[in-house]
């Protein structure tokens, strides 16, 4: 995991001005593992007066797989840094996850809650789920829910 | 002989006057195009204030000593700058408030009080900012009343004949903006006042995005409350003005009560001042009264024609270089309009348009403009909405135009 932040640090170490970092959250924003059309819904909407995402959570072999969307295409790309980041890791490990490549890559003006893009409320949303997981794990002893 | 508006319009001066224009953003000088939300301010009322507090800063009309004295007799003449600026009648009916909302707000709750039944009905328009619905709904709630909305047309203008047909034996109020600040459409005012008091009811504006444009004469439009802020005009923030005519402010009861704008207090009984005190408990904000004066003084000295003739040559500028760009739709096609301009690109998401167009070093507002309504009108969630001002330049709409030529190449 920390590994995976420091290479997103070096990937954005690359480009020298903030044209070629948006220019890389667009192409990564085509990566994006987006939420099933059937979860684009006001249940797993997070309204922001900017942009409004959708994200979605299943648990697959003690991990949380995260899917999400959004309408705006930086948001979009910001929500698959956050995803590359906490998707398919347990539980524990996303609730510990303190996300400081944010900072390093300087967007960190992108998270902040004066923004009303629904990315703060995303992150919650993600750890959230993560600690819904984690209850559901120790309540039943054991892994591979879905839902 | 050539002598016209524009030759007059000295613009260098005028920006001179603007400490905060000749600074950076993003290492690229500043472009300010959202002017409708606040507007920056002249050496004139910044100086102005800082006056106060080095030199005469005492609270008003309390105490007997000196300063307390002259702070009194600025404050007051701040009164009757406000009240020459929008020729009232008497000083006494410009009451300071903290902002345009709060003069709402004060509207919904001392009149609705007075004069707000159950059954009865409260007129707004679809072009309003949350600030002159919500105070609205609030009072209809209380009250059990029901609010009536003028529908407008896909050019952003009201159906004054639905307008017509509204009104009613039940009718209480009308409140409706001067103009649109989300696509700046101006409003009828007067034809919608006369209209109203034909059955005699009587009618808030809403002026917040129209003082700064052009001058407004309260008693040609025979408005009877008009409310507008500071901030948006050149002044400072918090502060702002409700105007109402002398019968009704007698009429309607106060909304805060304090200090200052009682007369006597006994356990049993309190009976209120005079106006316009009755409406400004507490210390009111009078550095900020002080500023707003000095940002009158501005305007009038520089000519509100003037600054309208110049606004305008901007808007008629932008819409013709705006209407060369393919994929650019304009919302609020209205045949009178201010100086701004709402706008989408085609395919483009507003957020992502607006994050680019910032690196650019201009500033433009994105989203709803807290007028979630009007959007839905349109069918659309937002926009880009770029809103200029006095001291705006043509050369800064092309810098806009080049950036939004950058938008549309990273994400069209």
């Amino acid at each position: 995991m920390e590994k995976v932040q420091e290479e997103i640090v070096e990937e954005f170490g690359l480009f020298d001005d903030w044209m070629d970092k948006y220019n890389h959250l667009i192409e990564l924003s085509r990566s994006l593992p987006v939420i099933d059309e059937k979860y684009k819904k006001p249940e797993f909407l997070i309204e922001g007066c900017q942009s409004r995402v959708w994200l979605n959570a299943a648990m697959e072999d003690g991990r949380v797989v995260y899917t999400a969307d959004s309408d705006a295409v930086i948001t979009k790309g910001i929500i698959a840094l956050l995803i590359r980041v906490l998707s398919g890791r347990t539980p524990d490990e996303i609730l510990e996850n303190d996300l400081w490549f944010i900072d390093r890559i300087g967007l960190k003006e992108n998270l902040s809650p004066t923004r009303s893009n629904g990315l703060i409320s995303m992150i919650k949303q993600m750890k959230l789920y993560a600690l819904a997981y984690k209850a559901k794990n120790q309540k039943t002893g054991r892994n591979g829910e879905s839902g | 002989m050539l002598k016209t508006d524009k030759l007059e319009y000295n613009i260098e001066k005028i920006r001179g006057d603007f400490p905060i224009l000749h600074r950076q953003v993003h290492n690229k000088p500043f472009v300010y195009f959202d002017n409708a939300a606040t507007t920056h301010k002249p050496l004139e009322v910044i100086e102005r204030m800082d006056r106060v507090y080095r030199e005469t800063n005492s609270n008003i009309h309390r105490g007997v000593h000196y300063l307390s004295d002259v702070t009194t007799r600025e404050f007051e003449s701040a009164r009757e700058t406000v009240r020459g600026f929008i020729n009232a009648r008497n000083d006494h009916e410009i009451i300071f408030t903290s902002g345009t909302t709060a003069g709402i707000n004060l509207a919904a709750f001392s009149f609705g009080e007075r004069y707000v039944g159950e059954n009865d009905e409260i007129v707004v328009s679809a072009l309003e900012h949350h600030a002159n619905i919500v105070p609205w709904q609030m009072l209809c709630e209380r009250k059990r009343a029901k609010l009536r909305v003028i529908p407008m047309d896909d050019h952003g203008e009201l159906d004054i004949e639905e307008y017509k047909e509204m009104l009613n034996d039940r009718t209480r109020l009308v409140a409706v903006t001067h103009v649109a600040n989300s696509i700046g459409t101006v409003n009828p005012v007067k034809k919608i006042t006369g209209i109203a008091h034909e059955h005699g009811i009587p009618v808030l504006i809403d002026g917040a995005q129209a003082v700064q444009h052009g001058s407004v004469d309260v008693q040609d439009l025979d408005a009877d409350m008009y409310v507008f802020s500071g901030h948006k005009m050149y002044g400072p923030t918090g502060i702002g003005v409700f105007y109402g005519k002398e019968n009704i402010l007698e009429e309607i009861p106060p909304y805060q009560t304090g200090g200052e704008m009682v007369d006597q207090v006994t356990f049993e009984k309190t009976t209120f001042n005079q106006l316009p005190l009755k409406f400004e408990a507490g210390t009111p904000n009078y550095t900020g009264a002080i500023g707003l004066a000095a940002a009158i003084d501005y305007l009038v000295e520089t000519g509100l024609d003037k600054i309208a003739a110049h606004e305008k040559d901007l808007l008629d500028y932008a819409a013709g270089r705006f209407a060369q760009i393919d994929g650019l739709k304009v919302f609020g096609a209205a045949r009178e309009k201010i100086s701004v301009i709402s706008f989408v690109l085609e395919d483009i998401h507003p957020y992502d348009a607006g994050m680019v167009i910032d690196k650019f070093g201009i500033a433009v507002r994105t989203g709803t403009h807290c007028a979630q309504p009007v959007m839905d009108r349109f069918g659309i969630r937002g926009t880009i909405r770029a809103s200029m001002a006095m001291y705006n330049t043509r050369e800064e709409v092309d810098r806009l135009c080049e950036a939004i030529g950058k938008v549309k190449e990273m994400f069209g």
